[in-house]
């Protein structure tokens, strides 16, 4: 009778697990991001401050040529966004987000440019799997993260931070949000600092 | 003997009727009971009629008017997301456009990690006709499993049942009509 009784619990127990088996499973995209897990939400010290003048630089651009900064000098308010890695979780979901906005950043009298310490060859492979973007998206990859580090965002790691910086048509750092790498700034943080500065 | 039979009969009715439920931060499946998501109520009227819910802070899931209940979790910053919303969108034309869908099938987005601001642009942006639900602290996206974006749920409503998934897949529709014959011919099984 205990075997009787053995049998069935193993069927019984079975029959329990099957029921919580069956999940969805996810193959439909490639498993190309890599994830480096949770990351020390800061690791650097800013080296500007709001009020101060904007840094200059002049990076190259993945669709070719140079971008500086002074080129919008008296013309257009400039967001640069710092994004920590090509390939990398949040990263990924941050500019493919701001690509569908152009008009909001238009209506703010704004330019974007993306920055990475990536190289080039990289920001243009990520770039194009994320379908192309509409705005600059420049390299400072030599001298490594030299564009990051006079902003003071250029981590231990040699990555830089996800940083977004907002400059005026004279080239004052209005905004700037050097946010925790593991999360992705709200929109409306950054849209409500353009509007702002055109007050 | 006699003792033993009641047992006996007791485990194969509790096998019966364990429902499949799954563990956290798994996906529910197929034959999963899908967690009774508690909703704000939309400010729009239109969208208050169609989900057949009334004014408040809140609603569940359960309460929605349908008989299976299409969720859509999206993302502003989703690339595959922002490709398939005109699909998603013609989704909802050709159940509404059926005089023997509409009503009867209806069809929500959740937007994973995205504040009531960003799933805004979304819905202006792609001009999406159906509710869509902002989930800022992912804490709907931690109910249901945390799936990849886009990514569709058919669930059964049934009244004084709990929710249950007939249908989860990751990626596209590819194709709102082929979609929908495949929810249709799923939600029968």
């Amino acid at each position: 009778m205990k075997k009787v009784l053995f049998t069935l619990w193993v069927v019984w127990m079975t029959g329990l697990l099957w029921g919580h088996w069956g999940y969805a499973g996810s193959a439909a995209f490639e498993n190309n991001i890599y994830d480096p897990g949770p990351l020390k939400s800061v690791d650097s010290v800013p080296k500007v401050a709001v009020g101060d003048k904007a840094p200059d630089f002049t990076l190259p651009a993945v669709s070719g040529g140079m971008v500086s900064l002074r080129q919008y000098l008296g013309k257009k308010n400039v967001v640069l966004s710092f994004v920590p890695a090509a390939w990398t979780p949040v990263c990924s979901d941050q500019w493919p987000g701001y690509n569908i906005v152009k008009d909001l950043f238009d209506q703010q009298d704004a330019v974007l440019i993306g920055i990475t310490v990536d190289n080039v060859p990289t920001l243009f492979a990520w770039i194009r799997e994320m379908g192309g973007v509409w705005f600059p998206v420049v390299s400072d990859f030599w001298p490594h993260g030299a564009v990051a580090e006079k902003y003071g965002v250029l981590r231990s790691d040699g990555m830089s931070e996800r940083a977004l910086f907002v400059i005026d048509k004279q080239g004052i750092l209005q905004y700037m949000d050097v946010h925790d790498i593991n999360l992705r700034p709200r929109l409306e943080n950054l849209v409500g600092a353009l509007e702002k500065v055109n007050k | 003997m006699k003792r033993i039979l009641p047992c006996l009969v007791m485990m194969m009715l509790g096998l019966a009727l364990s429902p499949r439920g799954y563990a956290s931060g798994d996906i529910p499946g197929p034959g999963d009971v899908f967690p009774d998501l508690t909703l704000p109520v939309p400010k729009e009227v239109s969208a208050r009629g169609y989900l057949g819910v009334s004014e408040g802070d809140s609603f569940q899931l359960s309460q929605v008017k349908a008989e299976i209940l299409i969720i859509e979790v999206f993302s502003m910053y989703c690339p595959h997301c922002q490709r398939e919303a005109e699909d998603v969108n013609e989704l909802y034309e050709l159940i509404e456009n059926d005089p023997q869908l509409r009503g009867k099938i209806k069809l929500i987005g959740i937007g994973a990690g995205n504040t009531p601001f960003e799933v805004n642009v979304f819905r202006e942006k792609y001009q999406v006709p159906f509710p869509l639900f902002a989930d800022a602290d992912f804490s709907l996206y931690n109910s249901f499993g945390k799936v990849r974006t886009p990514y569709f749920f058919g669930i059964r409503l049934k009244t004084g049942r709990p929710p249950r998934v007939f249908y989860a897949k990751v990626g596209g529709l590819k194709g709102a009509q082929r979609f929908l014959k495949e929810i249709v011919q799923k939600s029968q099984e």
